[in-house]
């Protein structure tokens, strides 16, 4: 570790990760109600569950990001972080306020937890992905600003360096886009469309600066390829993120009621998305071939290049397939949605999060590399995880093409309910590979625990 | 990437192209608004369609249901279900969950009033009255 500061980094990865387990958990539960429809109700309906999920997902990758600028930016800056008390303090106020919610929504009828959380005040609630109760979201606000305004500190007073400006950029766009949670007018149309602003902003937007800063920042600490030539890189790579990405809002207008207009700036737009991804794949590849050192650490540049290709394969590839209006006039909101969801958060946030704890937690542990035998073992994870992932996405790309066909496509349209029951071979098969997902993570906790019969000198 | 090409003229055309299209998207977002009352039904948005939507929000039924397609995929699209089912059928479907059906999926009782039924059905008229291009493709949703 260069900088003393940059240990904060550590409580953020250890929260990250377990709460990735509970995402794991109730993703399990979900699956298994999907063929098994009664299973735990009424103590955990699915929609508790689907919440649970999500919201774990959101904010174990916030975790991870969080956790991977303390570490990052001392270390680019040059400096010892602004504050590393404000971020303890920021790390728990977050860690209990994101328990709470979740205890609230396992607990707590949903409508009983709106009343006591004063959704009344300001009626936020209730919308996928956004639905913390308002003192949570205002916890969000207050927890963003102070890590911001660590970050910020930070990178003034020492280097400026093109990753640090990229990933604080990220994290500006983060903060900025989540007010428009705020904003949730009786007017469905408008609701759904800055609803959008939070949801797609955020993952199609800012956060792949975040991820290609993370990116560029391992590629140079593993590969030891000039700097210059990685940042000229990350630019090139953001910049076709934003332009392609911030016009393809419009793929989430179609058939919401916004003008009609939108299937072409959508369609045009959003089909060059899988650009940035496929160039970050081939900017992945190119640095590790033209890498300048042997690091010993093996199992990140792993990471770093499944960050890439999975990015590519979820994002890119499995969102053009129904990115076009004419074809997601057909697919829209169907399993197909959800094959695109997992594969691409799996891809791009997942991979790079797990990248960087991967290369930092050993040295936060006190040692460049872990042991051959420890990386042995997280490999396995890598590809249990990895190549469950694809399987769990052909399993729903195979549910979402049949109920697409039966349902919408069919001169005899069969009914919602009627379709669940002939898809529900691929449900199965979901589930399956989604126990093995659930293998993999716990072969990659058990990686933590290996012990190193001969330690690489740090 | 070539020599000519310097890190600098990539950061250039990444703050340039960056703030050309955000400002393109501030303009269709300028020009949507202007468009939409002619298309979002807003003319219909009476204090009961507005109580209706809190009525879905604090029940989270976005949490298993689809609206315009958006939600999640584990139960029918609601946003045509007024066309589909029609009023009386809405309201006797809620106040009879859960079946029970032993193996089948589940809806919780959410114990609306009448008056919160009324609501809620008011908001899903007002909602399948959108002006959605003409999704979806058939009455299944």
């Amino acid at each position: 570790m260069q900088y003393k500061s940059q240990a904060v980094a550590k409580p953020y990865f250890i929260a990250a990760i377990g709460l990735f387990v509970g995402q794991i958990l109730f993703g399990l539960i979900m699956g298994l109600q999907y063929v098994i429809g009664d299973f735990l109700f009424p103590a955990i309906p699915f929609n508790v569950a689907r919440m649970v999920h999500t919201n774990l997902l959101i904010v174990w990758l916030l975790f991870g990001f969080m956790g991977a600028s303390y570490f990052l930016v001392p270390e680019e800056s040059e400096t010892e972080l602004y504050s590393p008390k404000l971020a303890m303090i920021t790390f728990w106020v977050f860690l209990v306020a994101g328990a709470l919610t979740v205890l609230g929504y396992l607990l707590v009828p949903y409508a009983t937890l709106a009343k006591f959380t004063g959704n009344d005040l300001l009626a936020t609630m209730g919308r996928e992905f956004l639905e913390q109760p308002l003192i949570t979201k205002v916890g969000i606000v207050i927890v963003a600003l102070s890590f911001l305004f660590n970050i910020a500190m930070t990178v003034l007073k020492g280097r400026k360096t093109a990753i640090s400006l990229v990933l604080l950029l990220g994290l500006l766009g983060l903060a900025v886009f989540f007010l428009f949670s705020f904003y949730n007018p009786a007017n469905l149309v408008k609701d759904k469309f800055y609803w959008w602003w939070v949801v797609h902003l955020w993952v199609e937007g800012v956060w792949e600066l975040i991820l290609g800063a993370i990116l560029a920042f391992v590629l140079i600490k593993v590969t030891g390829v000039d700097r210059e030539v990685i940042e000229k890189w990350l630019y090139v790579i953001i910049t076709m993120t934003l332009i392609t990405g911030i016009i393809g809002t419009g793929h989430h207008y179609y058939w919401i009621g916004a003008p009609e207009y939108w299937q072409w700036w959508g369609s045009i737009f959003s089909a060059l998305e899988p650009i940035p991804f496929f160039m970050m794949t081939v900017f992945a590849f190119n640095m590790v071939n033209r890498r300048r050192r042997e690091h010993p650490n093996k199992v990140a540049t792993l990471w770093a290049l499944g960050t890439g290709v999975m990015a590519f394969l979820g994002a890119g590839l499995w969102g053009f397939l129904h990115t076009l209006a004419p074809i997601n006039f057909y697919t829209h909101g169907t399993q197909l949605t959800a094959a695109h969801g997992h594969m691409a958060f799996y891809g791009a946030y997942v991979a790079v999060v797990l990248t960087m704890i991967s290369y930092a937690m050993p040295i936060l542990r006190g040692r460049a590399a872990n042991s051959p035998k420890a990386q042995v073992v997280e490999m396995w994870a890598f590809w249990l995880m990895s190549v469950s992932m694809v399987f769990i996405t052909l399993f729903l790309t195979g549910a979402g093409i049949v109920q697409i066909w039966l349902q919408r496509v069919s001169d005899t349209p069969m009914g919602f309910m009627a379709v669940q029951d002939q898809v529900a071979i691929f449900y199965w098969m979901r589930e399956g590979t989604g126990v093995v997902f659930l293998i993999g993570l716990i072969v990659y906790l058990c990686s933590f625990f290996v012990k190193s019969e001969s330690k690489v000198a740090a | 990437m070539s020599t000519t090409f310097t890190k600098s003229m990539a950061r250039n055309i990444f703050y340039g192209g960056s703030v050309f299209f955000f400002l393109l998207f501030i303009a269709l977002t300028v020009d949507t608004t202007y468009a939409l009352p002619k298309r979002d039904n807003s003319q219909n948005l009476t204090p009961s369609v507005e109580r209706g939507k809190k009525v879905w929000e604090v029940n989270n039924c976005i949490g298993c249901h689809t609206l315009l397609g958006e939600g999640a995929y584990f139960a029918p699209e609601l946003g045509n279900v007024y066309v589909r089912r029609g009023p009386e059928f809405i309201k006797a479907w809620i106040k009879a969950q859960p079946t029970g059906a032993p193996g089948r999926r589940q809806m919780p009782n959410f114990h609306l009033t009448d008056e919160e039924l009324d609501d809620l059905v008011n908001f899903l008229k007002y909602t399948s009255e959108i002006n959605t291009n003409k999704w979806p493709p058939n009455i299944e949703g």
